[in-house]
């Protein structure tokens, strides 16, 4: 129960994040080809799929799914 | 090698790849026939067989339509950097949500109660049959659009691909000057949606769901390698990855607001970058995401969905918003978003085989949602309208099949006069008025899983108001333009650019909490049925 919690914490957390204002009028070039803005939002893209494998991992409705397969 | 139907026009080579690839994919249709078990329940959800990898790429191609490579390219080349987190970042965050908080629990009731339909379950969870009659028109209405979208969408590529093309050094006669002289030497888009409508039909119709999820998983192979081989063969050309983002236009690598020369809007407001976010919950109430996720072999077949989903939108964004962002240097601002990426493959790498591989993989992005849409669209026509009005036990399942078959042509045939009729009107607007309409919904499927007192009345509301205040917006649009709320009391707080969707989803909200808790809640039974008591 108290991984759910956790999970649900870090998912508000990267929507808020989703709002990065510091980068609005930075145009910085990451490696030389990437702007930041782009960056940015691509690494985000990274952190939201490991927050997925952290909710699969500790937050997964187990007993849900064994309700559910329970007459296979 | 190239083919020339005559020594004056265009290579006709592109059209010749599509076909092939038309081709190879009747031909997987076919071989996916031969899986097909007969029964109602295998065309309708594949006898809930689909493993991990297939229901990955058969609900990444499902969410991703045309928008994939040649809206993201676009949207890039008029808006610039923001592109990604506008549309892309937050997908990958809130569809993975809505698969992980919404797809198991509908996936697990589907399961243990047969669901093949969205409204089978909001039927019993509210108690209510009145409730299908609600939603159905409403959810009919939305996809219907969302299919314009793909036919049309499927025509305009190939005519712009096929068609006389007006260069600097004169007019550029298009592939077909003697034979399709009157459509600018292009192929005519009621052939190429005709072409388009007869493919995915004869998949559909063969073969149901199962033959959805082999043809998509094809097609999302397809149009994400297909990205990947523009990206690297133009980039190749402007001179290394470098050296192709200093001729972009400054203005767009970054996101604060400008007007352009020709007064378009580059960059993109706080305010829209933050209400944007309500438009991916739409895929929470998709009617052809519903029966995707009822295909899933077992519950465990979500987890590479929900953690890959992510990656294969980055996958595919972040080349095509980079091309866009290069583009800006390189065509003219007023160069139609939707035709950016054509440009950009047909003037720096102008080779007719990449050229067609490129649209084969923008036809493959369109397809692999049409087939989808079609299909449930004849689901819900045959299971919440003719078995739910006369019962299951007065036909045989073969006979069910049928009938699904007949409404899935029914809509293909309607989809298709549509598409002729409406062929010139812009319709990729209205992509976002349909996912905004489908998101405003989106409190009625949350709080039906998670919240035991929320009641048939207030499910009624909370529909009721999201589609009012949707309707209210989409008449201020001019029904279907592009449009931000301009109240001030709303643009005196958050600023210009909210989007509507904000303002229906939060009446839906609101109507749903407040009617709920006022009302007669749902029986014992019911809460008991929804909410198991485990251990």
């Amino acid at each position: 129960m108290k991984g759910k919690y956790v999970i649900l914490i870090l998912a508000i957390i990267l929507g808020v994040l989703h709002q990065d204002f510091w980068n609005w009028d930075n145009d910085y070039n990451v490696f030389g080809f990437m702007p930041i803005g782009l960056f940015y939002h691509a690494c985000y893209s990274l952190v939201a799929a490991t927050l997925w494998v952290f909710a699969i991992k500790f937050a997964w409705p187990k007993d849900l799914v064994e309700w559910a397969e329970k007459d296979d | 090698m190239q083919i020339s139907l005559i020594a004056n026009s265009a290579s006709a080579t592109p059209i010749v790849v599509i076909a092939i690839y038309l081709c190879l994919l009747l031909g997987l249709a076919m071989f996916s026939k031969t899986l097909f078990r007969g029964t109602s329940t295998d065309y309708f959800v594949a006898s809930r067989s689909i493993g991990p990898f297939m229901l990955l790429m058969s609900v990444f191609g499902t969410t991703m339509t045309a928008f994939a490579l040649v809206g993201s390219t676009g949207k890039a080349f008029e808006r610039g950097v923001g592109t990604y987190g506008l549309m892309a970042s937050s997908s990958g965050l809130i569809h993975a949500a809505c698969f992980f908080l919404i797809g198991i629990k509908l996936w697990s009731f589907g399961k243990k109660y047969g669901y093949v339909t969205q409204i089978q379950f909001f039927r019993d969870r509210f108690e209510s049959k009145a409730i299908g009659y609600l939603l159905f028109p409403i959810l009919v209405c939305l996809v219907i659009p969302y299919l314009l979208i793909g036919v049309i969408g499927a025509s305009k590529t190939i005519e712009g691909l096929s068609s006389a093309k007006m260069t600097p050094k004169g007019e550029k006669p298009g592939m077909f000057p003697e034979l399709f002289a009157s459509y600018n030497d292009a192929v005519p888009p009621p052939l190429t949606g005709a072409i388009i409508c007869i493919v995915v039909l004869c998949y559909i119709f063969a073969g149901g769901s199962r033959a959805a999820a082999w043809a998509n998983t094809f097609q999302t192979i397809v149009f994400m390698v297909m990205g990947i081989l523009a990206f690297y063969l133009i980039s190749e050309k402007l001179g290394g990855l470098s050296a192709a983002i200093e001729q972009a236009n400054d203005a767009h690598l970054v996101r604060t607001p400008s007007v352009g020369t020709d007064g378009g809007h580059i960059g993109v407001p706080p305010a829209m970058f933050l209400s944007y976010m309500f438009i991916p919950l739409s895929v929470g109430m998709f009617p052809h995401l519903f029966q995707h996720w009822l295909t899933a072999r077992s519950a465990k077949s979500f987890r590479l969905t929900v953690v890959a989903h992510p990656l294969c939108i980055m996958i595919v964004w972040v080349p095509c918003v980079l091309i866009g962002l290069w583009a800006t240097g390189k065509l003219p601002e007023s160069t139609p978003g939707g035709a950016v990426l054509a440009k950009m493959v047909g003037i720096l790498i102008a080779d007719p085989v990449v050229s067609g591989l490129v649209t084969a993989g923008i036809l493959a992005a369109i397809m692999s949602s049409l087939d989808s849409q079609f299909l449930c669209l004849g689901t819900m026509f045959t299971n919440d309208i003719v078995i739910d009005r006369y019962g299951k036990e007065k036909f045989s399942d073969k006979q069910i099949v049928k009938i699904a078959r007949l409404f899935v042509v029914s809509i293909v045939v309607l989809t298709y006069i549509l598409s002729i009729v409406l062929y010139k009107k812009s319709v990729f607007d209205l992509a976002v008025w349909s996912f905004s309409g489908f998101a405003s919904l989106t409190p009625l499927v949350f709080a039906s899983l998670y919240w035991k007192k929320c009641s048939k009345a207030g499910a009624m509301a909370s529909i009721i108001a999201a589609v009012a205040v949707w309707l209210y917006f989409f008449g201020k649009s001019g029904w279907g333009g592009e449009y931000t709320v301009e109240a001030e009391s709303i643009v005196s707080i958050f600023g210009e650019g909210v989007m509507p969707v904000a303002l229906s989803f939060t009446a839906g909200l609101f109507a749903m909490i407040v009617v709920s808790s006022i009302t007669q809640k749902p029986s014992q039974e019911t809460i008991d049925k929804f909410f198991p008591k485990f251990g």
